[in-house]
């Protein structure tokens, strides 16, 4: 006779397995349902290609939107990847153990200060800088991609270092028997090596920052017209959904779930591709 | 054409690297120290234990705090369950198969999803759709979703590093595979699985645009007393005194007591990996 | 000044094994994992109230056929069994018969010892608290078959003032006697030990063998052991493993001094192994 808990659990265990997978999917089937019909009706050339959005007389281009999310996230890589692959290095390659091992929590400290933060600081201390020494009204393209580039940070650091300390010992080892001044064993040697996860941390970092709200809201500007510089102010996507979600009812609505479409086609299409660089990391190396 | 020795290619490498670690420590002190600095004068116990009055320019954040606990509070409830026995079920009851790599690749997923996503998500699903309204079971439900990828990460890896004697020793006097689980596995699991609970936490607590379309924005002067009604989380009163320009003063306030719980919160998960990690050395 | 068949305090008239009931009896038992077999069509009687030692080189299936007994090869589930197994007449590997409640008439010790992650006293009675019931319900009883077991193991006097601190602080001899008090306090018909003394020095071996001597009254017991000379001292009788098959087996004086298969003379005395 078998007892109650080897009869229930197996099966229980296993419906519950399935509640992550299951959430994504009623994520995207909700996101989906709300959005795909809209994009439909207005036209997928239209809506992502038109730059005119008014969504009192029906018209729902975000094409504007579009060029700011990647406009800001491109920036926000620019500033964030060298500075973060390049911490990185330093604090896996040049500084004792013990000192990396207090400094790379504290970076990734940095990852759990909320974005509000983020964007209130842009607004108070950044945003006035921007305007003194390069003008234009402040909350802009290029604040937006410099605040965004510091929240990328702690994801940059810490998965392209856990990508550095992977590389065997070996490989350190053969380049300065051969002899390699440190520096030239990382270039030559070890960066290769790391390759596919610093890559894999880049196109993550991308990810979140296409996906990030609060903090663009609050120094972007929101205003919806294509830039003509980096100093112009611009609307993303996401803040564009987040500005008009309270207020939007009925096509309206629907229109923002489309754009939710977008994002979220956009961003698992960089998960996956992350995804695949992480493996083959550790296909490579094992 | 060379142009610099290796050597002095190697020190003005170092220079750069060194200079880019510098400022993103300088970053991060600035940041943490220019909140602490204008937001600490603004705490006092009157600050935390007071409700807020007149749009929040005056009074304190108590009920905020309140509600900025309950949130993660509730959304483990909910989302631990679901993440440990996830973990259990890909650790203990099944071998790798294409099964187990979908319900991998699905959760990783749900990791990359934006908040703003998740707050859109819950806000048709749990607000409209089941009508749940703008509260914090919506904002809890919502939010276990969001925390459920890391529980699951962190407990399975918790649940892996288990010696398998423990396994067999259990097995072999004579208990099910769920005594094992409950009775050997999971409690010397469970530092691993605090820490994923930790990091939760942290991620509730700084969280904005999956909430405040979730759980709402209600400026209360009392506590939520049900699972229905509506409130705001600290995350969300900063933005909004921030934003409507209500008052920096008492922004900077709430971005400190914000800052500061987000800091303990990281401090003691890491602390606890870190004596999970010397146990298992032993 | 017998030399061997439990020497050690053995006051009993040694019996003839055909006098004694038949404990556990495997007839053409083999068994497989995936496409290698560990143990080629094994038949062998075990005797109640006596302790068996199975001696071989190393991968000669020893363990295999003691993982059998208690169904611990279930595991893994690559493995296959062909034959029968019975105990008391029952065959172990039917459907009908309940792995995890056989395995509380049949405890194991295995060769590294793994007290598991909690004190001394929960390490004894985690076996007891598996199946509940009104032995557990009581602290008294609970700490009598606490004293009970570590004394049965020889190890009450060394831990009775810190049976709360936990199992992992003993030393090796002391962690392997506490391995012991745990199987014993579920009052197993059949304790199976797996090279127990491996990583032991000769003080704690000698205690551990004194306790299985003193124990196969209440018990039958079947130790694999690597040491022949173990094997010599403690065991009544004993059966020669080698490379999946079964030699020989008969009573250990028997089997050391005048085997009958030329291969046991040479393992026995050192010639190969």
């Amino acid at each position: 006779m078998k007892r109650i808990d080897e009869i229930i659990a197996r099966p229980l265990l296993a419906a519950i397995a399935f509640s992550a997978l299951a959430s994504l999917l009623l994520i995207a089937v909700f996101i989906l349902k709300e959005g795909l019909p809209f994009m439909a009706r207005i036209g997928f050339r239209d809506f992502l290609g038109s730059s005119d959005w008014q969504p009192q007389e029906g018209h729902f281009g975000i094409f504007p939107m579009i060029v700011a999310s990647l406009g800001v996230t491109l920036g926000a890589m620019a500033i964030g990847a060298p500075l973060g692959i390049a911490g990185a290095i330093f604090l896996c390659e040049f500084v004792p153990r013990p000192v990396m091992r207090t400094v790379k929590p504290a970076i990734e400290l940095l990852a759990g200060i909320p974005s509000v933060v983020f964007g209130f600081l842009g607004v108070m201390v950044l945003a006035p800088l921007v305007r003194t020494h390069f003008g234009g009204p402040g909350l802009s393209l290029l604040t937006a991609a410099i605040i965004l580039g510091i929240m990328v940070l702690p994801t940059v650091t810490s998965i392209s270092a856990d990508a550095i300390m992977a590389v065997p010992g070996a490989f350190r080892e053969g380049a300065l028997a051969l002899g390699a001044t440190r520096w030239q064993s990382v270039y030559m040697v070890i960066l290769k090596a790391a390759r596919s996860g610093i890559i894999a941390s880049v196109i993550l970092a991308m990810g979140r920052a296409i996906g990030e709200t609060m903090a663009v809201i609050m120094v972007a500007g929101n205003t919806v017209r294509v830039p003509h510089s980096a100093l112009d102010p611009v609307c993303t996507l996401t803040a564009k959904i987040a500005m008009e979600m309270a207020s939007a009812s009925g096509l309206h609505r629907q229109s923002l779930f489309a754009i939710g479409v977008v994002l979220f086609v956009v961003i698992m299409i960089l998960n996956a591709l992350a995804m695949t660089a992480i493996r083959s990391r550790k296909g490579a190396s094992s | 054409m060379r142009l610099l020795s290796p050597k002095q290619a190697q020190r003005m490498a170092i220079g750069i690297l060194g200079l880019a670690t510098f400022a993103i420590l300088s970053v991060l002190v600035f940041i943490i120290g220019f909140v602490l600095n204008k937001g600490l004068p603004v705490v006092s116990w009157a600050f935390l234990s007071e409700a807020p009055s007149d749009m929040g320019r005056a009074g304190g954040i108590f009920p905020i705090l309140i509600t900025t606990l309950l949130l993660p509070l509730l959304a483990l409830a909910v989302a631990m369950p679901l993440g440990v026995g996830t973990a259990v079920y890909l650790a203990e009851y099944t071998r790798e198969t294409r099964m187990t790599r979908i319900i991998r690749f699905g959760t990783d997923c749900l990791a990359g999803v934006p908040s703003i996503l998740f707050g859109l998500f819950g806000f048709i699903f749990f607000v409209v759709m089941l009508g749940f309204g703008w509260s914090l079971l919506s904002g809890s439900l919502t939010l276990a979703i969001m925390v459920l990828p890391t529980l699951i990460r962190t407990s399975e890896e918790a649940i892996r590093t288990v010696p398998d004697a423990y396994r067999e020793v259990s097995c072999s006097m004579g208990a099910t595979r769920w005594q094992t689980v409950w009775r050997v596995i999971l409690p010397n699991a469970l530092p691993g699985i605090a820490t994923g609970v930790m990091l939760s936490i942290g991620r509730c607590i700084g969280e904005t645009a999956a909430v405040i379309f979730t759980a709402g924005s209600v400026l209360g002067r009392h506590v939520p007393s049900s699972l229905f009604d509506s409130s705001r989380t600290m995350a969300v009163h900063f933005y909004l005194l921030a934003r409507e320009g209500i008052s920096n003063e008492y922004a900077y306030g709430t971005a400190a007591v914000m800052i500061l719980a987000v800091l303990m919160v990281n401090l003691v998960a890491y602390w606890m990996m870190h004596a999970f990690i010397r146990r298992r050395a032993r | 000044m017998p030399l061997f068949g439990g020497a050690r305090g053995n006051t009993e008239p040694m019996t003839t094994p055909s006098q004694k009931q038949v404990k556990i009896a495997a007839r053409q038992f083999s068994v497989f994992f995936g496409k290698s077999q560990a143990l080629r069509s094994i038949n062998l009687d075990i005797h109640a109230h006596a302790i068996l030692g199975i001696i071989g080189p190393s991968g000669s299936g020893k363990t295999s056929f003691l993982r059998a007994i208690n169904r611990l090869n279930d595991l893994n589930p690559d493995s296959r069994v062909e034959g029968t197994l019975t105990m008391d007449g029952e065959d172990l590997y039917q459907a009908s018969c309940d792995p995890v409640a056989l395995r509380r008439r049949v405890g194991m010790v295995f060769a590294l010892p793994v007290p598991l992650p909690m004190s001394i006293y929960e390490n004894v009675v985690y076996g007891l608290r598996l199946v509940g019931g009104e032995r557990t319900a009581r602290r008294s009883v609970l700490d009598q078959d606490v004293e009970t077991s570590l004394r049965a193991a020889f190890l009450w006097d060394e831990v009775k003032d810190r049976l709360h601190t936990s199992g992992l602080r003993l030393s090796g001899g002391q962690q392997q006697r506490l391995c012991l008090a745990r199987v014993l306090a579920m009052r197993p018909e059949v304790i199976l030990l797996d090279e127990p003394c491996s990583g032991l020095d000769p003080i704690s071996t000698a205690r551990i063998e004194e306790a299985l001597v003193s124990l196969k009254s209440q018990h039958t017991i079947v130790l694999v052991t690597n040491n022949t000379k173990q094997a010599a001292r403690v065991a009544d009788e004993t059966a020669f493993f080698l490379m999946g098959d079964l030699i020989e087996y008969g009573p250990t004086i028997q089997v050391f001094t005048t085997p009958e298969n030329r291969r046991t003379g040479d393992y026995v005395t050192g010639r190969f192994g």
